[in-house]
This record gives structure tokens, sequence and C-alpha cells, in this order.
């Protein structure tokens, strides 16, 4: 057999026989999901296929967190509508407050690895964290996968990231990886494309971390991000996936990460990057911490180490949306959350909140935020004449603290 | 014949349809939003029936079915792009909204263009050039034949590659 990238393998084992990039396929999905804005619609095209039950109701769920709790009644009835199916079809439901799908399904397990996992969200790569194929498909695919249980898919060719070095600077976390990547590959370059992580760096990260690599994969058109399981600790035990030597890849990138630097990616792209050290000085009156990229328990760590014991800058908002209920309740009990309110922060519902511009903390015109998330597209967070930059939680909690766009040098490593 | 409105490289689902909008089963609600933070002369200018004309990546960013919806419902007969986002990609073939990948053109605002979509063959009839599209996999090209991945699925019941 020709040796195999890590997307080939999972996908083969699925299709029941050996299958290359460019191959088209039809595979058995393990797990689907749809969130308050994408399941609506998901929901209307199974009916319209005819659908009366799902295929694999334990295999299918269900999140509230795009717009949660609903602001508005338009958004109340499709929560209702989404709580409705749930309960005829018997599939489970994460109401609001649960939190962001992706964190969500992590949070309970519901994907390991050598999976293949379809979600109704461009960022369902993150559980390629966890060593599976994860894609981000539309309502009307994942309709056909809840009718199906199944999806067609060409099977991807693979860009191989190899992430060198033993250990980051202070102040330098997966974030910074991330945009370093999306840099180098730009929004376009991974398009329909798996991109596979490697090296000896991956020694040293968490499945946090891992997931921060795997979530924007998406702002670079990938099809799914993959890291190979080195490394990976699961409470359970597992059957990991690794890449055949001389797998077939149509890029090498190789980064240094022992010298890299803190990474902000500047309005309006999110592959616009530049080290922060450019943009020093730059003022800002908003700051949020939160989303699939980095709303963890790590991530709130990071900036509470930044923020103990004082006041981010006069005029200046500090919003914090924890990734899940899990994060929020890890982060009551160990203290952090207080000390980050106590330095002036306002925290919201674990879900999405200001990422997508539903509520939540839309900017006003003219303003600079500073954001931990994965895009900063033109109006992406509610208001098009805001302008929005995009860097780690360190980043953002430093400069929410000085007013100014600022480097977190001082800190350690806290993967 | 229809006009071309013709756009840049990368343009983001945000753009097409904002996420403040998306969350709707009311398709006219989506129509009347469409491209404004890009170009808020949008719905002045664009007749039902006109193309849409891009770069490369278009779509790019969330998997909303909202943007290719948006357009369609706007009227919208055909987006042409150098290459399109994967996942808008999907999602326009699955909803019934023609796309159609020409890595060549040369496209001008205001173009007057024809095109055959089963055959892939675009016309431009202001600068008398032609242009092929690449050509889809068949599951794709039967899933726009037959009008969307539900028209499909209501007759097949199952995939069939070939
Ligand atoms: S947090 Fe933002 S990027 Fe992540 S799923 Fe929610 S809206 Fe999408």
């Amino acid at each position: 057999m020709r040796p195999q990238t890590i997307a080939e393998k999972i996908l083969s084992v699925h299709a029941g026989c050996p299958v290359y990039a460019g191959e088209l396929c039809i595979v058995p999905v393990d797990g689907a999901m749809a969130t308050d804005t994408t399941a609506p619609l998901a929901i209307r095209a199974f009916d319209e296929m005819g659908g009366e039950k799902l295929a694999n109701p334990e295999k299918f769920h269900l999140i509230i967190d795009h717009a949660a709790p609903a602001p508005n009644e338009r958004i109340a009835n499709l929560h209702q509508l989404m709580r409705k199916f749930a309960t005829e079809q018997n599939c489970s439901l994460f109401d609001i407050g649960s939190g962001i799908c992706h964190q969500v399904m992590v949070d309970h397990n519901t994907v390991k690895p050598g999976d293949i996992f379809m979600g109704a969200d461009s960022h369902t790569p993150t559980y390629g964290a966890l060593n599976a194929f994860a894609c981000g498909v539309g309502s009307t695919d994942l309709a056909a996968v809840m009718l199906t249980g199944k999806i067609w898919l060409k099977v991807p060719q693979s860009i191989q990231v190899i992430l060198h070095g033993q250990r980051l600077q202070p102040g330098v976390s997966a974030k910074d990886i991330a945009l370093e990547v999306v840099k180098q590959l730009t929004i376009s370059g991974a398009t329909y494309q798996s991109v596979e992580y490697h090296g000896s760096l991956l020694h040293q990260l968490s499945l946090s971390d891992r997931m921060v690599l795997c979530n924007m994969v998406a702002e670079m058109g990938a099809k799914t991000g993959i890291v190979s399981p080195e490394g990976l600790q699961l409470p359970y035990s597992y059957n990991p996936v690794f890449a055949d030597k001389r797998a077939n890849y149509t890029r090498v990138v190789e980064i240094n990460t022992e010298s890299l630097h803190p990474k902000i990616a500047i309005p309006h792209s999110p592959d616009d990057v530049h080290d922060v050290s450019s943009y020093v000085g730059t003022p800002i009156t908003y700051g949020f911490i939160g989303t699939c990229t980095n709303g963890r328990l790590n991530d709130l760590h990071a900036a509470a180490e930044i923020l103990k014991g004082k006041q981010i800058a006069k005029g200046v908002r500090l919003v914090i949306a924890p990734a899940s209920r899990k994060v929020l309740l890890d982060a009551i009990k160990d203290g952090t959350l207080q000390i980050l309110m106590e330095a002036g922060a306002s925290i919201i519902n674990s879900g999405c909140g200001p990422c997508v511009g539903t509520h939540d903390g839309v900017p006003g015109d003219g303003e600079i935020v500073i954001s931990a998330a994965n895009r900063n597209f033109q109006g992406r967070m509610g208001n098009p004449r805001s302008k929005i930059y995009l860097a780690s939680p360190a980043t953002v909690a430093i400069s929410v603290l000085n007013g100014f766009i600022s480097i977190p040098k001082e800190m350690q490593h806290y993967g | 014949m229809a006009k071309a409105h013709v756009y840049q490289d990368n343009i983001d689902t945000d753009r097409i349809i904002p996420g403040k909008y998306t969350k709707t089963l009311d398709l006219s609600l989506l129509a009347a939003h469409v491209m404004e933070d890009l170009d808020p002369e949008f719905s002045k200018r664009f007749v039902s029936g006109d193309i849409i004309v891009a770069g490369d990546n278009f779509g790019c960013g969330s998997s909303r079915e909202q943007a290719p919806l948006a357009l369609k419902t706007a009227g919208v007969s055909l987006v042409i792009a150098r290459f399109f986002a994967r996942i808008f990609f999907r999602n326009a073939i699955n909803i019934g909204l023609p796309v159609l990948e020409i890595p060549n053109h040369t496209i001008q605002p205001g173009d007057e263009i024809e095109f055959d979509l089963a055959s892939g063959k675009v016309v431009n009839l202001t600068q008398k050039i032609d242009y092929q599209a690449n050509q889809l996999p068949p599951v794709m090209l039967t899933i726009m034949q037959e009008g969307g991945l539900v028209p499909y699925l209501k007759k097949y019941k199952d995939f069939i590659l070939s």
C-alpha cells in the first residue's frame, strides 16, 4: 500500500478501502452537530428531503450558542424550533449557557481519535486536536448526514506543518503559532486541503493548545486540520492515527517555534499578521477574550496572571465569554473569575458572545477592538465601522491594562 | 444574457451576509441585506438575473448557508470565481445556486455574459471571449442538475458517486 497521510488513513478506514488524495468517497459519519445559526436551515432541509427519523440520533447534537440567550423574538423562536426537534428526535440538545459548540463537543467526549465528524460550523476542524478528521459543512450537507448517516467527500491533499523546538518564549502561546501559520499559508493557501501538524513541540502542547492550531485552519480555507497524536493525553485509551513515513504532502512549512514572537492580525483579514511589536501603542477601547479559539481555562489563566491585582485602563472595556459551562465553573472554583472581575472585566454567558456580531458587545463606530477570536473580517462583530485586531489572550490582557496594544513579555508559557 | 457585477479576491461570507442577519428562516430578510457591508449600493444596481463575478477564494470564512441563499433569493443567476472557498462551493450547489470556477476569466464590471451550466461554457459578449469552467465531480454535477441536494436526495435516496 502507498504511504498515507492521517486524513487518507482515517478516510480509508471509514470507506472500507484505501483512498488517496483526489479520490471521491462516501463515508459513514461518527458524529455531527449544528448550532442556532445552522440548525434551523438544516432541520428545514431535513424535512424537505422527506426525513422522518435521524439516521443516528445518538450521534447528532444541537447546540444553542451563537445568539444565546436569545436577543430577540425571532431568534427565540429558532431556539424553540431546535428544542422541539431535539425532543421529537431524541437527540442531545445543549441549551443556552452550555457553551460554544466546539468546546461542548470536546468537554463531553463526543469526538475521539480516528473519528469522522461533520459540524455545521466552519471551525469544526478544531477537533483535529483529538487526531480526528473533522470538517465544517453547510446546513444542507448536514441535513443529508442527519438523513443518511453518511457524507460524500473528496479525499484532501495535505500540507505538513512541522513545529520545531522544545519550548516557546515567555508570553508566546499556541495562538501566536496559529497566526504565524495563517500568515505563511494565507487566507486561501490551504483551500480544499488538510493541514497536518507535526514536530517536536507537540510533546509540550496541551489539548487546548492543539485546539487553537486546528481551529484556525479554517482561516486558511482548509477542509480539516489534524494534529499528529504524539504527546496527546486523553482520559481514555485510544488508537492513535499516525501518518506514514514518506506520505505525500503538497507543501511542507517548518516553523522554529523557539524564536517566535507574539503575533497580531490587523484589520480586516486574519492572514494580515505581524509581530505585535510593530503595533505597540495603537490605542484600543475594547478587549474581548473568549471564542472557540481562546476561551478556555488556560486562556483565562493567562489573562488573570497579567491582570491580577490591577485595573484595566480607564475608558477601556474587557468582555470575557468562557468557552463552556465547564470552563466557567472551573474558573469560578479556582478564583480566576474573581481576579478578572476585580480587574474590571465583564463576564458574559458561556457561548460565542460578541464573536459573530449578534449580541453581547457590538463595538461602536470607529472603535478599535483587540480580540482573542479567529476572524476580523469587516463587520464581523456587528459593526462594519469598527476595526478588529486578533491576538493571544495574554496580548489582549496586557493591552486592555495599558489602553493600547502591548507585548506580554514577562509571562511564562501557560500551555 | 446577464450583466456582471465584479468583486475582488477573498470576499468572506460575513460581507456577503453579516452574522447579525443570519438567524432567520425568512429568506427575503437575507436578500434585503446581501452584500451591504461590501457594496452599500448593491441592492440599487443589481437586477434579478444578473451575475456575480469574483477573483480568488469567493465565500471564505463562515459555513453559513445563508450566504448563497441570500444571493440566490436576491436573484443572482450565477456566481463565477477564479476559485471558491470549499464550504461556500458545496453550499451553493446544495441549495441550487449555480457556480462556475473559471481560473482565467477576464470579466470586467458591466460585461454582458451568456452561459451554459451543463457544458460550463461561458461567453463574454462584451469582450468577445469564451471561457471554459472547471469540470465538477460527477456527483456534484448531478446535484446541480437536480437543482440542489434536497431534490437530489428525494430522487436518489442516497449518494451515488459516478
Ligand atoms: S466562537 Fe466565534 S468562531 Fe467560534 S463557533 Fe462561535 S461564532 Fe464561530
